[in-house]
């Protein structure tokens, strides 16, 4: 009510301003423009003084119903990133959505601003980057906080971190649509807004190690070694990779410092990390501290975090050449790359084996409560791609998968699958906590959440094997006759069913997800709904009768 | 309260470790109780493998083999460049062909090393939703890819390829052409002063049927000049984009007989 007020009346004297503007620039005497300028000025005050009335976090706070009562821990950001993480989540599953019915139906494109390849950089940075970088916020200062025991160092800089990040995220998605891009993989953002990433990233680091210093405990817990080796590898990898020579300081092309081989190689090495920091050390953190607290037991292992921990982030930094391999970078780097990823399945599976582990006693859970059901299904995605992806790195079978959707089916795993599912059940967990209420509206829904995102990634990686493995098949299929039997076009055509199952799965997990989005929409209404209990089977007078005397031996 | 003897009130120490993790933990009990030392121990894991793999891979001589026959892009194809990147080609087209049988017989010979040398950035792509654009250059007609780029069903009826039309419509506007050759000498790629002096008029002169294809070709060895879209009246996106495609692959002479001897003694790959 008040934004539209405060709207209205700025408008209203921004209006004015501009007439008396446009009546100063086109007066015919100089007297009569000096008295419109006296106009202008004057609007133009009303105007200022119309918006500096308004407060807009406060009536944002009032519609997303934020508790505004003072707390132990600083938990606004936490808040708003979790706000942002379902936000940016819906845009990201809506372009993949989008670009997956594209490869069906190619007249879905709309040429130019939502072809295919400008949306497609849009739906990965959305998903990784603003779905799961929010997410990342989110839960790094929720779990700094309370495993320090302190309230966030630099409280004001960790705002700007919140909002500098959905700038750099909006010039980034705008970017693409626009055409802005300098077409390395998941860093197509150019250089300025680089730079304000850097900016905004080295706060980060500033905010989240300010708070470990103003800890409570002697102990750094697990979880933060995992969030400080994300934060400060990605502000590395970020940085060398993005260097850059703009070609002029008003415009946006830019030509990377590096060439040929040297630029591909630094850019998978940065493009595997992002997969390694962002995607993986990122959320084995979120596992390390909400799977103990929802689950209500200690972190299986100590000695196993910590060598997982020294293990994964070493080897994970030279798997980079396998996106590389049978090109034209030289041999050595290949093979290096290759064994270091089989090398890396061990330590992944280090990080899925604690994790799962830390279920010991209380494996119950997994039928009582989905959102343990769903950390179990991430921990098991993340032990599937985890082992397909040293696979997929061998030369031999890497020869078949490489270009072919069986990639695309083999990120998808993991990222719908550990990513999604270990971000949707921390919200789930975060959401009732944040906004203080008792409990989420419906704990059945986190059900059919679970349940149609489960499909939707079968359906998605099952019909991307298919699709990888007959494409790869087709392009090296020889007749008896001695020559290639495919065109290529045919190996189009044969793709198409699989892409329309791929929508499919999709489809089902968007609705899911959607799902989830009505489910903590009510919750901070503070609703609940009126539901059965999951946890208890009710008691049937019917079934409740001593066992037939017929099923008793005769003798 | 005072006289009590100070061991009765003394707590017991606040971590007393299971015994099974002793060992481990107390080498690793002073990084994990100072942050500054862990992020440092962090940082410089993460170091070695960039260090090891990638730094050599610019000192190292044969890992990019020279060849003869590669130059920098002219002003045209590089603004051609420019759009295939904006437009997202690298997204479903790869350029760098595999050295197995099927690819060299389907897309011809293997992509070499050299042959990227002045790509800021590399277009080596990841992803072969369409076929693989490494040599693409001179195996269809202008007509043809003209065709193609504004209706890819017309030429190819399964093809799942968006549209491209707006680019015959749109005119090349390339802010300073001078600049992006300045850009790309800052980075590497030997472009001459004359070359650059000459970017303006060559950028035009490039899709110009009638343009002094002599004088360019002594700037940009076989560069080919002519009206790329169909259209002589203007100088459009198509005219760049066409022009780009019809070079890729076809500077380097791979199946002469000095090349293929230069392959045979190739070392390291």
């Amino acid at each position: 009510m008040q934004a539209e007020t405060t709207l209205g009346r700025a408008g209203l004297w921004f209006l004015v301003a501009l007439a008396a503007m446009a009546a100063m620039l086109g007066a015919k005497d100089s007297g009569f423009a000096a008295h419109a300028l006296i106009v202008a000025i004057i609007a133009f005050g009303l105007l200022i003084v119309s918006v500096a009335r308004f407060d807009p976090a406060a009536s944002l706070s009032g519609f997303f119903k934020i508790p505004q009562e003072a707390t132990r821990y600083d938990d606004d950001p936490v808040r708003w990133a979790v706000l942002a993480t379902l936000f940016w989540g819906l845009a990201g599953f809506l372009a993949g959505l989008f670009i997956a019915l594209q490869l069906v139906f190619p007249e879905l494109n709309l040429e130019p601003y939502l072809n295919f390849g400008r949306v497609r950089p849009l739906h990965t940075s959305a998903v990784i980057f603003a779905f799961g970088g929010n997410a990342l916020i989110a839960t790094s200062f929720y779990v700094v906080q309370r495993t320090c025991r302190a309230r966030l160092a630099l409280p004001g800089m960790a705002r700007f971190v919140f909002w500098g990040y959905q700038v750099f995220i909006v010039l980034a998605a705008t970017g693409y649509l626009l055409g802005i891009t300098q077409s390395k993989e998941y860093a197509e953002p150019e250089w300025y807004v680089d730079l304000w990433l850097t900016i905004v990233w080295v706060c980060y680091l500033l905010v989240f190690v300010a708070t470990i210093m103003r800890r409570k405990e002697p102990h750094i817990y697990v979880a933060n070694w995992f969030f400080l080796a994300f934060i400060v590898t990605v502000a590395m990898l970020h940085v060398v990779n993005n260097l850059a020579m703009p070609v002029s300081l008003l415009g946006a092309r830019s030509y990377s410092l590096f060439a040929g081989v040297q630029d591909a190689l630094t850019q998978w090495w940065y493009g595997h990390n992002a997969v390694g920091f962002f995607l993986t050390a990122g959320f084995l953190a979120m596992m390390y501290y909400f799977v103990p607290k929802q689950a209500e037991r200690p972190v299986y292992s100590y000695r196993l975090s910590i060598i997982h921990f020294w293990s994964l982030i070493f080897l994970y930094i030279w798997a980079g050449p396998h996106h590389l391999h049978y090109t034209a970078l030289p041999d050595w780097a290949q093979t290096l790359g290759m064994v270091f990823s089989i090398m890396l399945w061990m330590p992944s599976w280090g990080g899925m084996i604690n994790g799962l582990m830390t279920l010991n006693g209380a494996w119950d859970k997994v039928r009582t409560d989905p959102i343990i059901r769903m950390m179990v299904m991430a921990l098991a995605f993340y032990g599937m791609s985890t082992f397909e992806g040293p696979m997929m790195s061998i030369k031999a079978v890497n020869s078949l998968s490489h270009y072919t959707d069986w990639t695309i089916g083999h990120v998808h795993s993991g990222a719908l699958g550990w990513n999604g599912m270990i971000t949707f059940a921390c919200v789930y967990y975060l959401v009732p906590r944040l906004w203080k209420r008792k409990r989420l509206y419906s704990l059945r829904m986190i059900n059919w959440h679970f349940w149609l995102a489960t499909l939707g990634i079968v359906f998605y990686a099952a019909s991307m094997w298919v699709a990888g493995i007959t494409q790869g098949l087709m392009w090296r299929e020889y007749g008896a006759d001695g020559y290639l039997v495919n065109s290529f076009a045919d190996t189009v055509a044969a793709l198409q069913p699989m892409y329309l199952m791929r929508a499919f799965g999709g489809f089902l997990y968007l609705s899911g997800f959607l799902i989830m989005l009505y489910n903590v929409w009510q919750t901070l209404a503070g609703r609940l709904r009126d539901e059965a209990p999951m946890t208890e089977t009710p008691h049937d007078e019917e079934a409740d009768r001593p066992v037939p005397p017929t099923a008793v031996p005769a003798e | 309260m005072t006289d009590k003897p100070e061991e009765a009130i003394s707590a017991p120490p606040l971590s007393q470790e299971p015994p099974d993790v002793e060992a481990t933990a107390k080498g690793h009990k002073r990084l994990e109780r100072n942050v500054t030392l862990l992020a440092v121990a962090t940082f410089l894991t993460v170091t070695i493998g960039g260090i090891v793999e990638i730094a050599p891979l610019f000192w190292i001589d044969n890992t990019v083999e020279k060849v003869d026959g590669m130059r920098p892009y002219t002003p045209l194809e590089l603004a051609g460049r420019d759009i295939y990147i904006r437009e997202g080609c690298y997204t479903c087209h790869s350029q760098m062909i595999r050295p197995f049988k099927d690819e060299v017989e389907r897309y011809g010979h293997y992509s070499l090393a050299a042959e990227s040398m002045y790509d800021h950035p590399f277009q080596w792509g990841s992803k072969r939703t369409g076929p693989d654009l490494a040599r693409v250059g001179g195996r269809y007609s202008d007509e043809w890819h003209v065709q193609h780029l504004v209706n890819p069903q017309d030429v190819v009826p399964e093809s799942i390829m968006p549209q491209y039309g707006f680019l015959a419509e749109a005119d090349l506007e390339v802010a300073d052409p001078a600049a992006n050759l300045t850009a790309l000498r800052r980075v590497g790629v030997p472009y001459t002063d004359e070359q650059i002096e000459n970017a303006e008029s060559d950028l035009a002169l490039q899709a110009d049927s009638f343009g002094d294809a002599e004088a360019l070709a002594s700037r940009y060895p076989k560069s080919q000049v002519r009206d790329y879209d169909g259209d002589p009246s203007r100088l459009t996106e198509m005219d760049a984009l066409v022009a780009y495609l019809q070079m890729l692959g076809t500077l380097v002479d791979v199946e002469s007989a000095a090349a293929q001897e230069e392959l045979t003694n190739e070392k390291g790959r």
